[in-house]
């Protein structure tokens, strides 16, 4: 049995923010010709020999700036973080090497990848999201319960 | 010029992460979350994300350079490995264990959240055991 959350459930701001997200993927392929994948970015930065470092610094500079500038606006970014250290480390390392054998993350492959007509991003999106579906229950349902 | 819309590209991907409440751990479990009290909100990220995508990307394949002359970079991958899936499984492991992924990690650090810089940190360690792992394979393929 489905329960929604109602008093969670935000569709108009998320749909503005996904639209968003999507002109944001658009600006970047369309005038730098580069895919807005954020693992794919921040990895290019980690890998040798060093490339094409100028976009994706400034890509990543804009990102994190995000929320400075936010802030400066009065409107400060929220993030309610659960997850104990020990839990956010490892979840940290799998996003980084799980992401990078992946070739793409959510950005990469969820949204542009999808928005593209790609079969394999698609495989990709539906393997992450049933893995975060079941990790979930496992550790609210089953164990955490 | 290229670095400018290059900051503007990321600093709109952010907004949009802040505005749509993926920067939001709490938010992306409670989408994660199927069996308890589930909010769907999440999946009107993508449906908004990719309805603007599809005409973005519907245009970029047509150009063999970008509107500011720059190569088109398109992926020409298409095949389904291995290595893809239990990237993409071990990816939404992490990913339902902290509610992070890439990008809002990276907004949460910029709003200096302790976790999130934590979490970046273990994120680009990861990244560079790839990094390693993939270097010594290439290595011993060409011994």
């Amino acid at each position: 049995m489905l329960l929604i959350d109602l008093g969670n459930f935000t569709p108009g701001l998320s749909l503005a923010g996904g639209i968003v997200i999507g002109v944001a993927a658009a600006v970047l392929v369309l005038f730098n010709g580069r895919i807005a994948g954020i693992s794919g970015i921040l990895g290019g930065l980690l890998s040798l020999p060093r490339r094409d470092m100028t976009w994706r610094v400034a890509f990543l500079i804009g990102l994190i700036g995000a929320p400075v500038l936010a802030a400066l606006f009065g409107m400060p970014a929220k993030a309610d973080i659960q997850a104990s250290w020990g839990e956010v480390l490892v979840a940290g390392f799998l996003v980084g090497i799980g992401t990078r054998y992946a070739g793409g993350c959510t950005s990469g492959h969820g949204v542009c990848g999808i928005s593209r007509g790609s079969i394999r991003s698609l495989v990709a999106t539906l393997t992450f999201m049933a893995a975060g579906f079941l990790t979930v229950f496992v550790t609210h349902h089953l164990i955490g319960a | 010029m290229s670095a400018i819309t290059a900051l503007l590209a990321g600093l709109l991907f952010g907004i949009g992460l802040m505005v749509s409440g993926m920067a939001n751990p709490v938010k992306v479990l409670g989408f994660l979350d199927l069996a308890g009290r589930w909010d769907p909100s999440l999946a009107f990220v993508m449906v908004g994300a990719i309805a603007i995508g599809s005409v973005a990307f519907l245009l970029a394949k047509r150009r063999q350079h970008s509107l500011l002359g720059l190569p088109m970079q398109l992926p020409t991958n298409t095949v389904i490995t291995p290595r893809l899936v239990i990237g993409s499984a071990l990816f939404g492991i992490g990913w339902g264990t902290a509610g992070f992924c890439p990008g809002p990690a990276l907004v949460a650090l910029g709003a200096g959240y302790p976790k999130a810089i934590g979490f970046v940190l273990a994120m680009a360690a990861g990244m560079l055991v790839f990094e390693v792992l993939e270097r010594s394979k290439a290595r011993v393929a060409r011994a």
